[in-house]
């Protein structure tokens, strides 16, 4: 499954350690929030990166405190219509300020890859080639939002109204 | 005619037959027994056990770039064999509305 | 009218590009069916029994007149030569090719209309008052709110994919023609004490499986904070709306599972920690907006013109400007109802050429402006008093101008088993056999206000529950069968109509309707007592009686 990042296909630096599995010494980890919770102070102990996979279906509360030690977290889709991710994604981003790898994991399709840019997402498990290739194209296929969101594009609104500012300032 | 999509145990009430609709323009069809589809209810495979429509139901269900939304529906089978809707609600798929087109 | 500018046509085009790749990769195989029927109905596209079925929005029911010709070229091009306006001021085409609905669109495209989250687990229509804009005593046009929420519900990057769909509704009017009491999101616009203008915000109402009346989430958000409160509300919903069973999925179920008392301190939790954000609606934002809706140069005309006066000898004309023409706030001007329930037709449909018709109509007597009302009528919001004359005589050669507007055959029906997949029993022809039986006006007259809502299953697309008279499909057997509910309202005073009896058969249902009515004219107090008045006095007995005395 391809991972992407900047518009295109990269290597994935994290290894998704199972539970149960025997952390690996050094490298970057994703681990289950289960797993985390256990005992995070251990795992930050670590030297290498840390991310958590945070489930859909679970308030962010328990994982806030630990977002500044953190390299990565992962969302998760279990299908593409289950939008929980999205809130999830913008309180990460916009409340919490969370500025470390922001991944989607489960069903992540093309079609989706818009939404996602704009909730905050900036790493994708992408779920098929052909989407993960076609990923820098269906970045651009919108170029007007009529909504605030925090990636800082300027509303729909707003460019009209800074428009007609400098209309009238160049008068 | 309680909305046959929320099928989910396969108990037939007589003859049968498997019915979806074309996806590039939404016409409705009927799976043939030489797997494959026609807009004719009389080119319909006809099955009369639950083994046999859950065949045919996934052989036409595997076409999804043909077809979709396949589901089991009724017929009725005439002494000449002649295959007719075997409800309401097919009898409107395959006839038409029962009132008459504004336009 | 909202004028469209070129922002908000880049992103019509932009969908319209998206949704043409979609189907493109649908076709080759490239995308599943499961993959592509989110997208798809997220573009108005359903599939029904024989065809597709393309919803087309119109928001908060306002056309242009150029915009309607646009709706009766699709008709033409790409179906039958018709067009349904539904419940939600939306107008649906039956008989669409997928393969064929990117040029549909693009073609819609050019006049600022789409078909954006007419369907899918989003944010769907906006949808408001008929009237809004010209109704006498209305606080301010409801419509600028509604843009405001349109635009801030289009493509919403983290509510596009909510639990299950989601209805806004606004008034701003005492009477509410917009049944904001059944939406999800209701909100009642009026200025408070200190003369600043807000929203009574309501949640949680909705018909269905399980109907329930919207109930008040917070009696006053101050209009510059009313997105910041959606957005609090939406994403309490999103995250905790129930995604294990769609039955159980609207967020009518979350508010009643955890009371509206705890709901609200959710949202309110959620709200105070992003009220004062980018959200907030400023001054100038609102003014913005404000700006681009445009209204007519009304000119200043008598009340009583004398081409009323001389048309008043014609007792055609005057039964239909007694019962089609209602009061505007412009002295000398009215707003007309052009009736899409013709005796024996099926109710809210409009031919291609009845559309292109109505909208050079529109063009010579309403500024270019038509509205479409959830009852499933058009409207022409601008009449000049003195054109009602020649404006009747044009609407009646084009067949919409039975005066039957809020009477017992002005039927608000779903399209039914005749066309829709879900449906349990046909609503179309049980409708159409009403509009005969009820088709001599004074009868009509005689019984007064009368709404009959006619649902073809549960999901209440005919919005049965909220009728005066409800009637439901049911299937018993194999067979057709309905049950009738009398005394519900959609109004402020909205309320669920009570059943009176076991479901009746196909072809007694018109029987039934036509005994409910005698009951009523021998029952009620004064002739002008209406039906759900006399009901709520007399309760449902006197009229389970009369009609089941024989079955």
């Amino acid at each position: 499954m391809p991972l992407v990042k900047n518009a295109k296909i990269t290597n994935d630096l994290f290894v998704h350690v199972p539970d149960g599995a025997e952390l690996p010494g050094n490298g970057a980890i994703l681990v289950s929030a289960a797993r985390f919770l256990e005992d995070p102070e251990a795992i930050l102990r670590r030297a290498a990166k840390v991310g958590v996979i945070w489930p859909n279906n679970r308030d962010l509360d328990d994982l806030v405190p630990y977002l500044e030690r953190l390299a990565a977290v992962a969302l998760v889709f279990p299908s593409f219509r289950d939008g929980r991710a999205y809130s999830q994604a913008r309180l990460l981003r916009e409340r919490h300020g969370f500025d470390g790898e922001l991944r989607a994991t489960g069903q992540v399709l093309r079609d989706q890859f818009v939404f996602m840019l704009r909730a905050g997402f900036d790493a994708f498990e992408v779920r098929k080639d052909s989407d993960a290739e076609a990923f820098a194209t269906t970045a651009k296929r919108y170029s007007v939002f009529y909504q605030p969101t925090g990636d800082g594009r300027v509303t729909a609104l707003h460019r009209r109204m800074q428009q007609r500012h400098s209309e009238s300032a160049g008068q | 005619m309680t909305s046959p999509l929320e099928q989910k145990k396969i108990k037939l009430a007589g003859p049968s037959m498997v019915t979806a609709n074309r996806t590039w323009d939404g016409v409705v069809i009927y799976r043939t027994a030489q797997q494959g589809w026609s807009a004719n209810l009389s080119d319909a495979a006809i099955v009369r056990t639950s083994d046999e429509a859950r065949t045919l139901l996934g052989e036409a269900t595997a076409d999804d770039v043909g077809a979709i939304g396949a589901y089991i529906a009724p017929v009725e089978v005439e002494d000449g064999g002649a295959v007719r809707p075997g409800n309401l609600r097919e009898h409107i798929r395959s006839e038409g509305l029962t009132i008459a087109l504004p336009a | 009218m909202y004028a469209y500018d070129e922002l908000d046509r880049t992103l019509i085009n932009e969908r319209v590009s998206e949704f043409r790749d979609q189907v493109k990769r649908r076709l080759s195989g490239e995308l599943t069916e499961d993959e592509f029927k989110m997208l798809r109905l997220q573009n108005g596209v359903y599939l029904q029994l024989h065809a597709y079925m393309f919803r087309v929005a119109i928001p908060y029911g306002t056309l242009s007149s150029k915009q309607l010709r646009a709706l009766a070229h699709v008709a033409r091009k790409y179906d039958r030569g018709y067009g349904h306006f539904t419940t939600r001021q939306n107008i649906q085409f039956n008989w669409i090719k997928l393969a064929e609905l990117p040029d549909a669109l693009a073609d819609l495209a050019e006049v600022g209309i789409h078909a954006m989250q007419t369907s899918g687990n989003n944010t769907r229509n906006v949808t408001s008052d008929q009237w809004a804009g010209v109704a006498p005593g209305e606080v301010e046009d409801p419509r600028i709110w509604s843009e405001l929420l349109r635009q801030y519900t289009t493509l919403h990057p983290e509510f596009s994919f909510l639990p299950r769909k989601f209805k806004f509704a606004i008034t701003a009017s005492d009477h509410d023609r917009a049944a904001i009491k059944i939406h999800d999101i209701g909100l009642r616009l009026y200025k408070n004490a200190e003369g600043a203008t807000g929203f009574e915000v309501l949640v949680g109402g909705g018909l269905g499986r399980t109907p329930f009346i919207g109930k008040t989430i917070k009696p006053f958000v101050h209009g510059r904070d009313i997105l910041s409160y959606v957005e609090a509300i939406l994403r309490v919903y999103n995250q905790y709306g129930r995604r294990d069973n769609i039955y159980k999925a609207r967020i009518k179920i979350l508010v009643h599972e955890l009371g509206i008392e705890k709901f609200a301190h959710e949202v309110e939790e959620e709200w105070q920690q992003m009220r004062d954000s980018a959200l907030t609606l400023d001054d100038s934002v609102i003014e913005e907006i404000r700006s681009r809706f445009s209204y007519p140069a009304y000119e200043r005309l008598a009340h009583m013109p004398d081409e009323l006066k001389k048309a008043a000898h014609d007792p055609k004309f005057e039964a239909w400007r007694r019962n089609s023409v209602f009061t505007h706030k412009v002295q000398g001007y009215s707003i007309v109802t052009l009736s899409l329930k013709p005796v024996g037709g099926p109710p809210g449909d409009a031919t291609a050429e009845q559309m292109d018709a109505i909208a050079d109509l529109a063009d010579k007597y309403s500024f270019g402006e038509i509205r479409v009302g959830h009852e499933q009528n058009l409207v022409l919001p601008h009449v000049a008093r003195r054109d009602l004359p020649v404006l009747w005589k044009a609407l009646d050669k084009i067949g919409v101008a039975t005066p039957n507007i809020n009477l017992v055959s002005d039927i608000i029906a779903c399209p039914g088993l005749d066309y829709c997949s879900l449906a349990n029993a046909r609503s179309i022809p049980i409708a159409q056999e009403l509009t005969r039986r009820f088709a001599n006006h004074d009868t009509a007259n005689l019984i007064g206000r009368l709404h009959i809502n006619i649902s073809g299953c549960i999901n209440a697309c005919g919005h049965h529950h909220v009728g005066h008279i409800g009637i439901l499909g049911v299937e018993k057997n194999g067979e057709e069968f309905y049950q009738i509910t009398i005394g519900g309202r959609a109004d402020e005073d909205a309320q669920m109509g009570t059943l009176i009896g076991p479901a009746v058969p196909y072809g007694e249902v018109a029987d039934v309707i036509e005994d409910i009515v005698e009951a009523y004219l021998a029952l009620r107090a004064r002739p002008d007592e209406l039906f759900v008045d006399t009901v709520k006095r007399l309760g449902v007995e006197p009229f389970r009686e009369r009609v089941y005395a024989t079955r």
